[in-house]
């Protein structure tokens, strides 16, 4: 007791004014992080790529589980339950993760000779985040599937 | 990098029937660095270099054309289909944003 009367601070005293402090800059960070997109940003980004337009949230299925040990790696199996016919089938799917840095990873064009508009590739993620596969009709019907993906370990800056 | 290219492409090995849709798969070594990080030891950010396009071939056609961002996993593995028609390659040309160029092919077998 009687060092930390010289010093002018009490032990609990000193806690109590760094917690504040700290409590402080950590909802700032939190809030203001200047890499996070909202998801407005997001809908931009899909009428960017795809054009707008309502989506409805059916006929595209991924297999994702809703939590990835590694955000360096995660695996996007998409499928999307649509002929592929002349005149009636899949144009382009594009696929987006709402907190990455660039919430856009990427679009897949196909033509009615894929067959099938299905496809697997494994995409970053920085965060806890939605990801957001949206597909395309070649009349520009757009079909979309959204899922919360629970990140352990974020992955290099997506 | 080193470690850079060897690209793969892989389709079903015994001929399959006219109008049947098999999948392929590709891999390719590449870093996928999205131009967002530092290195550590000099703070210098790490220069982009990420594949920017995949483009699949089949039949004089372009069935399948991806662009990607650098938000795709390094050593990209990507997956996709085709509807046989006739014997003939299906070729995946991977080119990066750096101007590198990739290309590899698989024959597909229709009986």
């Amino acid at each position: 007791m009687e060092i930390e009367k010289k010093q002018g601070i009490s032990r609990r005293g000193f806690f109590q004014r760094v917690g504040t402090v700290a409590v402080a800059a950590a909802a700032t960070t939190l809030t203001g992080s200047p890499n996070s997109a909202s998801a407005g940003v997001v809908d931009g980004l899909i009428a960017e790529q795809l054009g707008s337009g309502a989506v409805t949230m059916e006929k595209v299925m991924v297999d994702i589980p809703g939590k990835a040990e590694n955000g360096a790696l995660v695996r996007l199996p998409v499928s999307v339950d649509h002929p592929m016919e002349d005149g009636n089938y899949i144009q382009t799917v594009a696929v987006f993760v709402d907190s990455n840095p660039k919430p856009f990873v990427g679009r897949f064009d196909f033509i009615p000779e894929a067959g099938k508009a299905a496809f697997e590739c494994r995409i970053k993620m920085a965060k806890t985040s939605k990801i957001r596969v949206i597909a395309k009709t070649n009349s520009g019907k757009l079909y979309g599937f959204a899922q919360e993906v629970q990140v352990a370990e974020g992955g290099c800056a997506g | 990098m080193a470690s850079i290219g060897k690209p793969k492409v892989r389709g079903p090995r015994k001929p399959v029937s006219k109008g049947s849709v098999v999948q392929f798969k590709s891999l390719i070594k590449h870093p996928m660095e999205s131009g967002l990080r530092k290195n550590k030891d000099t703070g210098q950010p790490i220069p982009a270099h990420y594949i920017e396009s995949v483009m699949v071939e089949y039949g004089g056609k372009t069935v399948v054309n991806a662009t990607w961002t650098g938000s795709v996993s390094k050593n990209p593995y990507f997956s996709f289909h085709v509807r046989a028609d006739k014997t003939g390659p299906v070729s995946v040309t991977w080119k990066d944003n750096q101007g590198q160029s990739f290309t590899n092919k698989a024959t597909l077998k229709v009986s």
